[in-house]
């Protein structure tokens, strides 16, 4: 435990020390608005609520995160800090989840940086805030699940731009597998059940129940278990390319 | 003498590389194991398989009684390694840096501070512990590097080309820093500057193509060259005929060879059969002769020369896998392992 903390400490400082931090955050902020204003019509709509907020987080954190993912193993394997990472005494497992966190808790940072729109909402009228809360928990839960994709990619290559292109493909797959676009491509040969299954794992799907302030079990369930899924991949995949 | 590092038939392929074939030591504490190899020996790979960066495909490393494999945190907490290149995160400042590494090596607070203040003095890199580490020269750099390795004060020491890059002043450091360490630990340098491995190393072995091809003394080894003990003679040119043939008389000479010459001079390189000590008798015969010797002098041979003989034997694939010399009765337990 104390290892992870250690190695999450060091690495969300290191966000701070080059100008990326900032630039994320102040990106994400205005990304985030001008989505929910322009697009999201947030004035138009005359409702006291944030959907025109939340509803284009996944796109933008499809953009973003990879962003913030790229670098965790990548750049660790380009520059050969991983040699000493790794030959510390620490176990992959807590080197992993350490450098997540970290990754995970910036995002955090970021998400609530955007209360301005929350404090906007609450002057103009009555919305319901604890629908608000938990739109921004699962807005956070998902960012967790587009993170644990991308920290397992980042480990494959010493490359940070191919980390950044394919987290980002595997990221905008998850989102839209219940889109059309997607399940044509599966249903012209494959059993209805997997079908079924690609469509169940859309982020869009489980998002908009939780940002309709309905909590289900099986939301939590699924980002959390991709979440576990992704991060024990990547740690496999840190024990087996390590030394590539 | 505590064996610290153990290696079994360590083994590496990469693919159908063999990267690392069948390796097999021990070093102890009080030692500084020079690791000497041509690039791409295997050297690196060796250093991280002991590490527990890299696993073997076959064999074990056995560090202060753990096997890496199976113990590899135990293993890592005893052992300070400065990898090939010193990596370190370049964004980072020196201390922040340092303070990452001893709170992982679990130290905090005063302690914490104390480890970062002693190990600064005693690498020299007090003065730009506040700057980022890629604003650093080379040196510094380093030396960030071997500050990381040495801090939790460890009882294994392993450091690939540790003064790679520095200029002599500190390479001339780096080294009175590792003979002074030596005494409480066992320490592994690999190096391709052969001077390196006699001015630090009380030990060490030759790696070309994954395989140990040689393991003793520095002494030991240069013993081994074929100039070991060679008495050099400066005579007259016209005097090489009689000292060929008053020389003619004594067989622990194995060959005369007439190298260069000046002012009317002629050097002759005497060569004894067996690095027999000949000196005393070629000097006898030149003087019961009366052959006027302007210089003489006895050479050791040097290591460039044992080295190059040694890897490019191996190249040849007339291999010698002899452990010079009987003192050390960790070579001969390992020719038994070999054997068994």
């Amino acid at each position: 435990m104390r290892n992870i903390t250690v190695i999450a400490k060091r690495e969300f400082k290191g966000y701070f020390t080059s100008p990326l931090a900032y630039i994320f955050i102040v990106i994400f902020v205005a990304l985030t608005g001008a989505f929910a204003f322009y697009i999201g019509r947030f004035f138009t709509r005359e409702q006291a609520d944030l959907v025109s907020f939340f509803t284009y987080h996944p796109w933008i954190y499809l953009m973003l995160v990879p962003a913030i993912s790229m670098r965790l193993w990548a750049e660790e394997r380009k520059t050969g800090t991983i040699e000493i990472l790794m030959t510390l005494p620490v176990a992959t497992t807590e080197a992993v989840l350490g450098k997540y966190l970290a990754a995970w808790a910036f995002t955090g940072l970021a998400l609530i940086l955007t209360f301005p729109m929350w404090i906007s909402v609450n002057i103009l009228g009555q919305p319901d805030n604890g629908v608000i809360l938990t739109s921004y928990l699962g807005s956070f839960f998902m960012a967790g699940a587009f993170l644990a994709m991308g920290s397992c990619i980042s480990a494959l290559t010493k490359n940070q731009v191919i980390a950044f292109i394919v987290a980002a493909t595997v990221c905008f797959l998850f989102t839209v597998s219940s889109l059309a676009l997607v399940l044509d491509f599966f249903r012209a040969w494959a059993p209805e059940i997997l079908v079924h299954t690609i469509a169940s794992m859309s982020f869009l799907t489980h998002f908009s129940t939780i940002t309709k302030g309905v909590i289900e079990l099986r939301d939590i369930i699924f980002f959390a278990s991709l979440i576990a899924f992704w991060l024990f991949a990547n740690i496999i995949v840190v024990d087996l390319k390590k030394a590539g | 003498m505590v064996k610290m590092i153990v290696l079994k038939d360590l083994t590496k392929r990469f693919g159908p590389l063999l990267a690392v074939d069948n390796i097999s030591m021990r070093v102890g504490t009080g030692e500084v194991l020079g690791f000497l190899g041509p690039n791409g020996a295997g050297k690196s790979t060796t250093m991280r398989m002991i590490t527990g960066f890299v696993e073997p495909s076959a064999g074990t490393a056995t560090v202060s009684g753990f096997n890496v494999a199976t113990h590899p945190v135990e293993v890592k907490r005893r052992i300070g390694y400065l990898p090939e290149g010193a990596p370190t995160y370049g964004d980072m400042t020196a201390q922040s840096y340092l303070s990452f590494i001893a709170e992982i090596r679990g130290f905090d607070g005063a302690e914490k501070q104390r480890r970062i203040d002693a190990v600064a003095e005693k690498v020299e890199l007090a003065d730009v512990l506040r700057q980022p580490i890629d604003t650093l020269s080379k040196g510094y750099k380093r030396r960030v590097g071997l500050a990381q390795a040495i801090l939790h004060d460890p009882e294994i020491l392993i450091m690939d080309e540790p003064t790679d890059g520095l200029d002599p002043n500190q390479k001339h450091q780096v080294r009175g820093l590792i003979r002074e360490m030596a005494r409480e630990k066992a320490i592994i340098i690999s190096t391709h500057i052969l001077e390196e491995v006699e001015a630090v190393c009380s030990r060490a072995v030759i790696i070309a193509h994954g395989k140990l091809l040689a393991d003793g003394t520095p002494e030991e080894l240069i013993a081994r060259s074929e100039d070991h003990n060679a008495v050099v003679l400066m005579i007259d040119a016209g005097m090489e005929d009689a000292v060929r043939k008053a020389l003619g008389s004594l067989d622990t000479i194995k060959s005369i060879k007439k190298t260069k010459g000046r002012d009317g001079a002629v050097c002759l390189r005497i060569r004894p059969k067996k690095s027999a000590l000949i000196a005393s008798d070629v000097a006898d015969i030149m003087g019961k002769k009366k052959i006027p010797v302007r210089e003489m002098f006895i050479d050791r041979g040097t290591l460039d020369e044992v080295f190059r003989k040694i890897t490019q034997e191996a190249r040849t694939g007339a291999t010698d896998r002899l452990g010079v010399g009987p003192k050390s009765p960790d070579r001969e337990q390992n020719k038994e392992a070999k054997n068994a």
